[in-house]
Protein backbone atom coordinates (compact mmCIF):
# COMPACT_ATOMS: atom_id res chain seq x y z
CA UNK A 1 0.00 0.00 0.00
CA UNK A 2 3.03 2.28 0.37
CA UNK A 3 3.03 2.55 -3.42
CA UNK A 4 -0.38 4.26 -3.35
CA UNK A 5 0.76 6.87 -0.85
CA UNK A 6 3.49 7.84 -3.34
CA UNK A 7 1.08 8.12 -6.29
CA UNK A 8 -1.12 11.04 -7.32
CA UNK A 9 -4.90 10.79 -6.79
CA UNK A 10 -5.44 11.15 -10.55
CA UNK A 11 -3.15 8.20 -11.33
CA UNK A 12 -5.00 5.93 -8.90
CA UNK A 13 -8.41 7.11 -10.10
CA UNK A 14 -7.52 6.57 -13.77
CA UNK A 15 -6.47 2.97 -13.10
CA UNK A 16 -9.49 2.28 -10.89
CA UNK A 17 -11.74 3.25 -13.80
CA UNK A 18 -10.52 0.14 -15.62
CA UNK A 19 -12.17 -2.09 -13.00
CA UNK A 20 -15.88 -2.57 -12.58
CA UNK A 21 -16.08 -1.67 -8.92
CA UNK A 22 -18.41 -3.31 -6.40
CA UNK A 23 -20.80 -1.18 -4.35
CA UNK A 24 -19.08 0.60 -1.52
CA UNK A 25 -19.69 3.43 0.91
CA UNK A 26 -17.64 5.89 2.92
CA UNK A 27 -17.15 4.67 6.45
CA UNK A 28 -15.22 7.82 7.24
CA UNK A 29 -15.52 10.71 4.84
CA UNK A 30 -12.11 12.18 4.03
CA UNK A 31 -10.72 14.27 6.86
CA UNK A 32 -7.56 16.41 7.04
CA UNK A 33 -5.38 16.63 10.11
CA UNK A 34 -1.84 16.56 11.38
CA UNK A 35 0.67 13.90 12.31
CA UNK A 36 3.66 14.88 14.44
CA UNK A 37 6.76 13.59 12.63
CA UNK A 38 9.44 12.16 14.86
CA UNK A 39 13.18 11.80 14.45
CA UNK A 40 15.74 10.22 16.71
CA UNK A 41 18.55 11.94 18.62
CA UNK A 42 21.72 11.26 16.61
CA UNK A 43 19.62 9.37 14.02
CA UNK A 44 19.39 6.22 16.14
CA UNK A 45 18.67 7.35 19.71
CA UNK A 46 15.65 8.45 21.72
CA UNK A 47 12.78 9.94 19.68
CA UNK A 48 12.02 13.66 19.51
CA UNK A 49 9.30 15.70 17.82
CA UNK A 50 10.63 17.22 14.60
CA UNK A 51 7.52 18.99 13.33
CA UNK A 52 4.09 18.16 11.97
CA UNK A 53 2.85 17.17 8.52
CA UNK A 54 -0.58 17.48 7.00
CA UNK A 55 -2.27 14.11 6.56
CA UNK A 56 -5.56 13.13 4.99
CA UNK A 57 -7.47 10.00 5.98
CA UNK A 58 -10.60 8.12 4.98
CA UNK A 59 -12.23 4.71 5.40
CA UNK A 60 -14.37 2.80 2.91
CA UNK A 61 -16.56 -0.32 3.28
CA UNK A 62 -17.44 -2.61 0.42
CA UNK A 63 -20.96 -4.00 0.18
CA UNK A 64 -19.36 -7.40 0.85
CA UNK A 65 -18.09 -6.10 4.21
CA UNK A 66 -14.36 -5.47 3.68
CA UNK A 67 -13.17 -2.28 5.35
CA UNK A 68 -10.24 -0.33 3.95
CA UNK A 69 -8.30 2.56 5.45
CA UNK A 70 -6.52 5.30 3.55
CA UNK A 71 -3.84 7.55 4.99
CA UNK A 72 -1.59 9.87 3.04
CA UNK A 73 0.64 12.90 3.53
CA UNK A 74 -0.96 16.10 2.27
CA UNK A 75 -4.52 17.38 2.16
CA UNK A 76 -5.93 15.47 -0.78
CA UNK A 77 -9.01 13.84 0.73
CA UNK A 78 -9.94 12.19 -2.56
CA UNK A 79 -6.55 10.44 -2.62
CA UNK A 80 -7.11 9.16 0.94
CA UNK A 81 -10.52 7.85 -0.14
CA UNK A 82 -9.07 6.10 -3.20
CA UNK A 83 -6.35 4.48 -1.08
CA UNK A 84 -9.03 3.31 1.39
CA UNK A 85 -11.04 1.88 -1.49
CA UNK A 86 -7.98 0.02 -2.84
CA UNK A 87 -7.19 -1.21 0.67
CA UNK A 88 -10.71 -2.64 0.93
CA UNK A 89 -10.53 -4.15 -2.55
CA UNK A 90 -7.21 -5.96 -1.97
CA UNK A 91 -8.84 -7.77 0.92
CA UNK A 92 -11.65 -9.01 -1.26
CA UNK A 93 -11.26 -12.38 -2.93
CA UNK A 94 -12.90 -11.11 -6.11
CA UNK A 95 -10.84 -7.95 -6.53
CA UNK A 96 -7.56 -8.51 -4.66
CA UNK A 97 -5.70 -9.87 -7.69
CA UNK A 98 -7.02 -7.25 -10.08
CA UNK A 99 -6.08 -4.35 -7.79
CA UNK A 100 -2.55 -5.70 -7.40
CA UNK A 101 -2.24 -6.31 -11.15
CA UNK A 102 -4.03 -3.25 -12.59
CA UNK A 103 -3.26 -0.59 -10.01
CA UNK A 104 -0.49 -1.34 -7.55
CA UNK A 105 1.99 -3.15 -9.83
CA UNK A 106 2.08 -0.48 -12.58
CA UNK A 107 2.26 2.34 -10.04
CA UNK A 108 5.09 0.51 -8.27
CA UNK A 109 6.93 0.23 -11.56
CA UNK A 110 6.49 3.98 -12.19
CA UNK A 111 7.75 4.75 -8.70
CA UNK A 112 10.81 2.54 -9.17
CA UNK A 113 11.65 4.26 -12.47
CA UNK A 114 11.47 7.67 -10.76
CA UNK A 115 13.63 6.45 -7.89
CA UNK A 116 16.14 4.87 -10.22
CA UNK A 117 16.47 8.11 -12.18
CA UNK A 118 17.03 10.08 -8.98
CA UNK A 119 19.59 7.53 -7.76
CA UNK A 120 21.43 7.61 -11.11
CA UNK A 121 21.58 11.42 -11.07
CA UNK A 122 22.94 11.35 -7.52
CA UNK A 123 25.44 8.61 -8.40
CA UNK A 124 26.87 10.79 -11.18
CA UNK A 125 27.89 13.30 -8.48
CA UNK A 126 29.87 10.74 -6.48
CA UNK A 127 33.45 11.83 -5.88
CA UNK A 128 36.31 9.72 -7.23
CA UNK A 129 39.33 10.66 -5.19
CA UNK A 130 42.79 10.35 -6.60
CA UNK A 131 46.08 11.18 -4.94
CA UNK A 132 48.46 13.69 -6.37
CA UNK A 133 52.02 12.44 -6.04
CA UNK A 134 54.42 15.24 -5.37
CA UNK A 135 57.48 15.18 -7.64
CA UNK A 136 61.02 15.01 -6.30
CA UNK A 137 61.85 18.22 -8.19
CA UNK B 1 -6.72 59.76 31.25
CA UNK B 2 -8.47 57.22 29.01
CA UNK B 3 -7.62 57.61 25.33
CA UNK B 4 -10.09 56.16 22.85
CA UNK B 5 -8.37 54.18 20.04
CA UNK B 6 -11.38 53.29 17.94
CA UNK B 7 -11.82 54.67 14.47
CA UNK B 8 -9.23 52.96 12.28
CA UNK B 9 -11.53 50.43 10.64
CA UNK B 10 -11.76 52.03 7.23
CA UNK B 11 -8.06 52.86 7.17
CA UNK B 12 -7.23 49.23 8.03
CA UNK B 13 -9.57 47.87 5.39
CA UNK B 14 -8.10 50.13 2.73
CA UNK B 15 -4.55 49.35 3.86
CA UNK B 16 -5.21 45.62 3.34
CA UNK B 17 -6.73 46.37 -0.05
CA UNK B 18 -3.60 48.31 -0.95
CA UNK B 19 -1.44 45.45 0.33
CA UNK B 20 -3.27 42.99 -1.94
CA UNK B 21 -2.66 45.34 -4.87
CA UNK B 22 1.04 45.73 -4.05
CA UNK B 23 1.39 41.98 -3.58
CA UNK B 24 0.16 41.38 -7.10
CA UNK B 25 2.56 44.02 -8.42
CA UNK B 26 2.41 45.19 -12.03
CA UNK B 27 -0.50 43.28 -13.53
CA UNK B 28 1.06 43.26 -16.97
CA UNK B 29 3.60 40.82 -15.43
CA UNK B 30 2.42 37.18 -15.23
CA UNK B 31 1.15 36.05 -11.83
CA UNK B 32 3.40 33.59 -10.01
CA UNK B 33 1.86 30.14 -9.39
CA UNK B 34 2.24 27.94 -6.32
CA UNK B 35 3.89 25.31 -8.52
CA UNK B 36 6.42 27.86 -9.67
CA UNK B 37 7.23 28.77 -6.08
CA UNK B 38 7.43 25.12 -5.01
CA UNK B 39 9.57 24.08 -7.99
CA UNK B 40 11.78 27.13 -8.49
CA UNK B 41 12.07 28.61 -4.99
CA UNK B 42 12.31 25.19 -3.36
CA UNK B 43 14.75 26.13 -0.63
CA UNK B 44 12.52 28.99 0.53
CA UNK B 45 9.68 26.46 0.72
CA UNK B 46 11.91 24.10 2.72
CA UNK B 47 12.73 26.86 5.18
CA UNK B 48 9.08 27.83 5.65
CA UNK B 49 8.15 24.17 6.23
CA UNK B 50 10.99 23.71 8.77
CA UNK B 51 10.41 26.84 10.79
CA UNK B 52 6.65 26.80 10.27
CA UNK B 53 7.01 23.27 11.66
CA UNK B 54 4.58 21.88 9.09
CA UNK B 55 5.52 19.62 6.19
CA UNK B 56 3.28 20.66 3.29
CA UNK B 57 4.94 22.13 0.21
CA UNK B 58 1.74 23.55 -1.24
CA UNK B 59 0.77 25.39 1.95
CA UNK B 60 4.30 26.75 2.39
CA UNK B 61 4.24 27.99 -1.23
CA UNK B 62 0.90 29.68 -0.66
CA UNK B 63 2.25 31.29 2.51
CA UNK B 64 5.29 32.63 0.63
CA UNK B 65 3.04 34.08 -2.06
CA UNK B 66 0.67 35.63 0.46
CA UNK B 67 3.57 37.06 2.47
CA UNK B 68 5.13 38.65 -0.64
CA UNK B 69 8.26 36.58 -0.07
CA UNK B 70 8.68 37.66 3.58
CA UNK B 71 9.65 34.24 4.94
CA UNK B 72 9.09 35.02 8.61
CA UNK B 73 5.59 36.30 7.78
CA UNK B 74 5.06 33.09 5.75
CA UNK B 75 6.23 30.98 8.70
CA UNK B 76 3.76 32.86 10.90
CA UNK B 77 0.92 32.06 8.44
CA UNK B 78 1.84 28.37 8.41
CA UNK B 79 1.97 28.20 12.21
CA UNK B 80 -1.46 29.83 12.41
CA UNK B 81 -2.86 27.35 9.88
CA UNK B 82 -1.57 24.30 11.76
CA UNK B 83 -3.53 25.42 14.80
CA UNK B 84 -6.76 24.89 12.84
CA UNK B 85 -6.27 21.15 12.23
CA UNK B 86 -6.79 18.22 14.62
CA UNK B 87 -3.80 16.02 15.37
CA UNK B 88 -4.20 12.35 14.48
CA UNK B 89 -1.12 11.31 16.45
CA UNK B 90 2.65 10.96 16.10
CA UNK B 91 4.59 9.06 13.45
CA UNK B 92 7.02 6.26 14.09
CA UNK B 93 10.48 7.85 14.36
CA UNK B 94 11.92 8.12 10.83
CA UNK B 95 15.02 6.08 10.04
CA UNK B 96 17.59 8.36 8.40
CA UNK B 97 19.89 5.34 7.95
CA UNK B 98 17.58 4.08 5.18
CA UNK B 99 17.33 7.48 3.49
CA UNK B 100 17.34 7.47 -0.33
CA UNK B 101 20.37 9.68 -0.39
CA UNK B 102 20.52 12.55 -2.91
CA UNK B 103 23.51 14.11 -1.23
CA UNK B 104 25.86 12.83 1.40
CA UNK B 105 29.23 14.22 2.36
CA UNK B 106 31.64 13.70 5.21
CA UNK B 107 34.41 16.11 6.17
CA UNK B 108 36.02 13.56 8.48
CA UNK B 109 36.42 10.44 6.32
CA UNK B 110 37.30 10.45 2.65
CA UNK B 111 36.39 6.83 1.97
CA UNK B 112 33.01 6.24 3.56
CA UNK B 113 30.99 3.18 2.54
CA UNK B 114 28.53 4.36 -0.10
CA UNK B 115 30.84 7.22 -1.07
CA UNK B 116 30.75 10.98 -1.04
CA UNK B 117 27.78 12.11 -3.11
CA UNK B 118 27.70 15.82 -3.82
CA UNK B 119 24.13 15.99 -5.13
CA UNK B 120 22.53 19.34 -5.94
CA UNK B 121 24.77 21.79 -4.07
CA UNK B 122 25.97 25.41 -4.16
CA UNK B 123 29.32 24.16 -2.81
CA UNK B 124 32.21 24.75 -5.24
CA UNK B 125 30.20 27.23 -7.32
CA UNK B 126 31.98 30.54 -7.85
CA UNK B 127 29.15 32.70 -6.57
CA UNK B 128 29.18 34.76 -9.73
CA UNK B 129 25.81 36.06 -10.89
CA UNK B 130 24.74 34.20 -14.01
CA UNK B 131 23.07 36.49 -16.58
CA UNK B 132 21.96 33.47 -18.64
CA UNK B 133 19.46 32.66 -15.88
CA UNK B 134 17.67 35.96 -16.40
CA UNK B 135 15.40 34.50 -19.05
CA UNK B 136 14.73 31.34 -21.00
CA UNK B 137 17.45 29.20 -19.46
CA UNK B 138 17.03 25.49 -20.21
CA UNK B 139 19.31 23.33 -18.06
CA UNK B 140 21.11 20.28 -19.39
CA UNK B 141 19.73 16.92 -18.38
CA UNK B 142 21.48 15.70 -15.25
CA UNK B 143 24.31 13.25 -15.83
CA UNK B 144 23.49 9.67 -14.88
CA UNK B 145 25.68 6.90 -13.55
CA UNK B 146 25.15 3.39 -12.31
CA UNK B 147 23.85 3.74 -8.75
CA UNK B 148 25.39 1.47 -6.17
CA UNK B 149 23.04 -0.71 -4.18
CA UNK B 150 25.46 -0.71 -1.23
CA UNK B 151 23.98 0.72 1.95
CA UNK B 152 25.01 4.18 3.10
CA UNK B 153 25.45 3.78 6.85
CA UNK B 154 25.66 6.88 9.00
CA UNK B 155 29.29 7.87 9.58
CA UNK B 156 28.62 8.06 13.31
CA UNK B 157 27.55 4.40 13.22
CA UNK B 158 30.95 3.49 11.74
CA UNK B 159 32.82 5.46 14.42
CA UNK B 160 30.53 3.98 17.02
CA UNK B 161 31.59 0.42 16.21
CA UNK B 162 35.07 1.13 17.58
CA UNK B 163 33.72 3.01 20.56
CA UNK B 164 35.46 6.17 19.32
CA UNK B 165 32.28 8.18 19.61
CA UNK B 166 29.61 8.29 22.29
CA UNK B 167 26.45 6.40 21.42
CA UNK B 168 23.14 8.20 21.01
CA UNK B 169 21.03 8.41 24.16
CA UNK B 170 18.48 5.58 24.35
CA UNK B 171 14.87 6.28 25.16
CA UNK B 172 14.00 5.55 28.75
CA UNK B 173 11.32 2.91 29.12
CA UNK B 174 7.87 4.45 29.06
CA UNK B 175 9.24 7.97 28.78
CA UNK B 176 6.94 10.25 26.80
CA UNK B 177 8.37 12.46 24.07
CA UNK B 178 8.34 16.12 25.11
CA UNK B 179 6.25 18.40 22.93
CA UNK B 180 6.60 22.14 23.28
CA UNK B 181 3.47 22.74 21.21
CA UNK B 182 1.47 21.08 23.98
CA UNK B 183 3.20 21.95 27.26
CA UNK B 184 4.83 25.23 28.27
CA UNK B 185 8.61 25.24 28.26
CA UNK B 186 10.34 24.62 31.57
CA UNK B 187 14.05 24.72 32.37
CA UNK B 188 16.20 22.74 32.51
CA UNK B 189 14.81 21.17 29.32
CA UNK B 190 15.65 17.68 28.10
CA UNK B 191 17.35 17.01 24.79
CA UNK B 192 14.13 15.98 22.99
CA UNK B 193 12.57 19.36 23.75
CA UNK B 194 15.78 21.19 22.89
CA UNK B 195 15.97 19.48 19.50
CA UNK B 196 12.31 20.23 18.78
CA UNK B 197 12.92 23.86 19.66
CA UNK B 198 16.03 24.05 17.46
CA UNK B 199 14.33 22.24 14.56
CA UNK B 200 11.71 25.00 14.34
CA UNK B 201 14.12 27.75 15.39
CA UNK B 202 15.13 30.66 13.17
CA UNK B 203 17.93 29.76 10.80
CA UNK B 204 19.60 33.15 11.17
CA UNK B 205 19.54 32.98 14.95
CA UNK B 206 20.94 29.44 15.01
CA UNK B 207 23.57 30.36 12.44
CA UNK B 208 24.77 33.23 14.63
CA UNK B 209 24.71 31.06 17.75
CA UNK B 210 26.58 28.23 16.00
CA UNK B 211 29.08 30.70 14.57
CA UNK B 212 29.67 32.13 18.05
CA UNK B 213 30.74 28.68 19.30
CA UNK B 214 33.31 28.49 16.49
CA UNK B 215 34.67 31.91 17.44
CA UNK B 216 35.30 30.80 21.00
CA UNK B 217 32.04 31.48 22.84
CA UNK B 218 31.49 27.91 23.98
CA UNK B 219 34.20 26.20 22.03
CA UNK B 220 33.38 22.61 21.08
CA UNK B 221 35.73 21.95 18.17
CA UNK B 222 33.37 20.57 15.53
CA UNK B 223 33.87 18.42 12.45
CA UNK B 224 31.10 17.53 10.03
CA UNK B 225 30.89 13.78 10.49
CA UNK B 226 28.21 13.70 7.86
CA UNK B 227 25.52 15.68 6.10
CA UNK B 228 22.88 13.76 4.21
CA UNK B 229 19.84 14.88 2.27
CA UNK B 230 17.18 12.70 0.69
CA UNK B 231 13.84 10.98 1.12
CA UNK B 232 12.74 8.90 4.08
CA UNK B 233 9.53 6.94 4.48
CA UNK B 234 7.03 7.90 7.16
CA UNK B 235 4.95 5.29 8.98
CA UNK B 236 2.09 6.02 11.33
CA UNK B 237 0.35 3.66 13.72
CA UNK B 238 -3.26 4.60 13.12
CA UNK B 239 -5.58 3.75 15.99
CA UNK B 240 -8.46 2.71 13.75
CA UNK B 241 -6.25 0.46 11.62
CA UNK B 242 -4.33 -1.06 14.51
CA UNK B 243 -0.94 -1.24 12.79
CA UNK B 244 1.57 1.03 11.07
CA UNK B 245 0.37 2.49 7.76
CA UNK B 246 2.71 4.17 5.26
CA UNK B 247 2.01 7.89 4.81
CA UNK B 248 4.49 8.48 1.99
CA UNK B 249 7.95 10.03 1.94
CA UNK B 250 9.39 13.33 3.12
CA UNK B 251 12.67 15.04 2.31
CA UNK B 252 15.01 15.62 5.23
CA UNK B 253 18.50 16.95 5.85
CA UNK B 254 20.53 15.47 8.67
CA UNK B 255 23.83 16.73 10.10
CA UNK B 256 26.02 14.71 12.42
CA UNK B 257 28.59 16.94 14.06
CA UNK B 258 31.57 15.20 15.70
CA UNK B 259 33.11 17.16 18.55
CA UNK B 260 36.02 16.97 20.91
CA UNK B 261 36.34 14.42 23.60
CA UNK B 262 34.85 13.58 26.89
CA UNK B 263 36.12 10.93 29.25
CA UNK B 264 36.51 10.16 32.91
CA UNK B 265 38.33 7.89 35.31
CA UNK B 266 35.86 5.13 34.41
CA UNK B 267 35.17 5.90 30.76
CA UNK B 268 37.70 5.97 27.93
CA UNK B 269 37.77 9.28 26.09
CA UNK B 270 35.60 9.46 22.98
CA UNK B 271 34.22 12.02 20.55
CA UNK B 272 30.98 13.74 21.50
CA UNK B 273 28.11 14.56 19.15
CA UNK B 274 25.77 17.31 18.08
CA UNK B 275 22.73 16.59 15.93
CA UNK B 276 20.73 18.51 13.37
CA UNK B 277 17.60 17.45 11.45
CA UNK B 278 15.23 19.56 9.36
CA UNK B 279 12.62 19.32 6.61
CA UNK B 280 13.77 19.64 3.02
CA UNK B 281 17.27 20.57 1.93
CA UNK B 282 18.31 22.76 4.84
CA UNK B 283 22.03 22.35 5.22
CA UNK B 284 23.00 25.63 6.87
CA UNK B 285 20.12 25.13 9.29
CA UNK B 286 21.03 21.59 10.31
CA UNK B 287 24.73 22.42 10.65
CA UNK B 288 23.92 25.37 12.91
CA UNK B 289 21.43 23.25 14.82
CA UNK B 290 24.05 20.54 15.41
CA UNK B 291 26.58 23.10 16.69
CA UNK B 292 24.05 24.61 19.07
CA UNK B 293 22.76 21.18 20.17
CA UNK B 294 26.32 20.25 21.15
CA UNK B 295 26.88 23.58 22.93
CA UNK B 296 23.64 23.10 24.89
CA UNK B 297 24.95 19.78 26.20
CA UNK B 298 27.53 21.63 28.31
CA UNK B 299 25.70 20.95 31.57
CA UNK B 300 25.28 17.24 30.78
CA UNK B 301 28.98 16.90 29.83
CA UNK B 302 30.24 18.77 32.87
CA UNK B 303 31.49 21.79 30.94
CA UNK B 304 31.41 25.30 32.35
CA UNK B 305 28.42 27.24 31.01
CA UNK B 306 29.92 30.57 30.04
CA UNK B 307 28.71 31.44 26.54
CA UNK B 308 25.24 32.38 25.25
CA UNK B 309 25.09 29.29 22.98
CA UNK B 310 25.51 27.04 26.05
CA UNK B 311 22.66 28.70 27.94
CA UNK B 312 19.52 26.74 27.12
CA UNK B 313 17.16 29.31 28.57
CA UNK B 314 18.75 32.03 26.46
CA UNK B 315 18.82 29.94 23.27
CA UNK B 316 15.42 28.29 23.57
CA UNK B 317 13.63 31.47 24.63
CA UNK B 318 14.92 33.45 21.66
CA UNK B 319 15.15 30.93 18.81
CA UNK B 320 11.54 31.11 17.68
CA UNK B 321 11.13 33.81 15.05
CA UNK B 322 7.33 33.89 15.30
CA UNK B 323 7.52 34.66 19.02
CA UNK B 324 10.40 37.06 18.48
CA UNK B 325 8.78 38.96 15.64
CA UNK B 326 5.51 39.11 17.57
CA UNK B 327 7.14 40.82 20.50
CA UNK B 328 9.41 43.09 18.49
CA UNK B 329 6.75 44.08 15.97
CA UNK B 330 4.02 44.68 18.52
CA UNK B 331 5.95 47.82 19.42
CA UNK B 332 4.54 49.50 16.31
CA UNK B 333 0.93 48.98 17.39
CA UNK B 334 -0.79 51.81 19.27
CA UNK B 335 0.73 52.29 22.72
CA UNK B 336 -0.96 55.65 23.26
CA UNK B 337 -2.11 54.96 26.81
CA UNK B 338 1.25 53.54 27.94
CA UNK B 339 3.01 56.43 26.31
CA UNK B 340 0.69 59.01 27.92
CA UNK B 341 1.59 57.70 31.36
CA UNK B 342 5.32 57.76 30.50
CA UNK B 343 4.92 61.29 29.22
CA UNK B 344 3.15 62.33 32.42
CA UNK B 345 5.92 60.84 34.51
CA UNK B 346 8.65 62.48 32.44
CA UNK B 347 6.96 65.91 32.74
CA UNK B 348 6.79 65.49 36.51
CA UNK B 349 10.48 64.49 36.69
CA UNK B 350 11.47 67.46 34.58
CA UNK B 351 9.44 69.81 36.81
CA UNK B 352 11.19 68.43 39.88
CA UNK B 353 14.54 68.76 38.13
CA UNK B 354 14.00 72.42 37.25
CA UNK B 355 12.70 73.14 40.73
CA UNK B 356 15.83 71.56 42.27
CA UNK B 357 18.07 73.43 39.82
CA UNK B 358 16.39 76.74 40.59
CA UNK B 359 17.20 76.32 44.23
CA UNK B 360 20.92 75.64 43.68
CA UNK B 361 21.95 77.35 40.43
CA UNK B 362 22.70 80.82 39.11
CA UNK B 363 20.02 82.62 37.07
CA UNK B 364 21.88 81.74 33.81
CA UNK B 365 22.01 78.04 34.49
CA UNK B 366 18.38 78.14 35.58
CA UNK B 367 17.44 79.49 32.16
CA UNK B 368 19.22 76.59 30.46
CA UNK B 369 17.54 73.97 32.61
CA UNK B 370 14.12 75.41 31.81
CA UNK B 371 14.85 75.04 28.11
Amino acid sequence: MAVLAHAEAGEIAARLRNLSLPDHQDLRTPENGLVMLRGRVGGDGAPFNLGEATVSRAAVRLASGEVGFGYTLGRDGEKARLIALCDALVQSRDFGGAVEREIIAPLREQLMVRRKQAAAAAAATKVDFYTMVRGEG
Amino acid sequence: MYVAVKGGERAIENAHRLLAHKRRGDQSVAEISLDQISEQLGLAVDRVMSEGSLYDRELASLAIKQARGDLIEAIFLVRAFRATLPRFGASEPVDTGTMRVQRRVSATFKDIPGGQILGPTFDYTHRLLDPSLAQGFVPERPAAAEASTAPTPRVTDILGRDGLIESSPEAEDGASVGDLTREPLNFPADRDLRLQNLARGDEGFLLAMGYSTQRGYGRNHPFVGEIRFGEVEVDFVAEDVGFAVPLGAIELTECQMVNQFKGSATEAPCFTRGYGLAFGQSERKTMSMALVDRALRARELGEEVLAPAQDEEFVMSHSDNVQATGFVEHLKLPHYVDFQSELGLLRKLRQEFSKASAETNTPDAMKEAAE
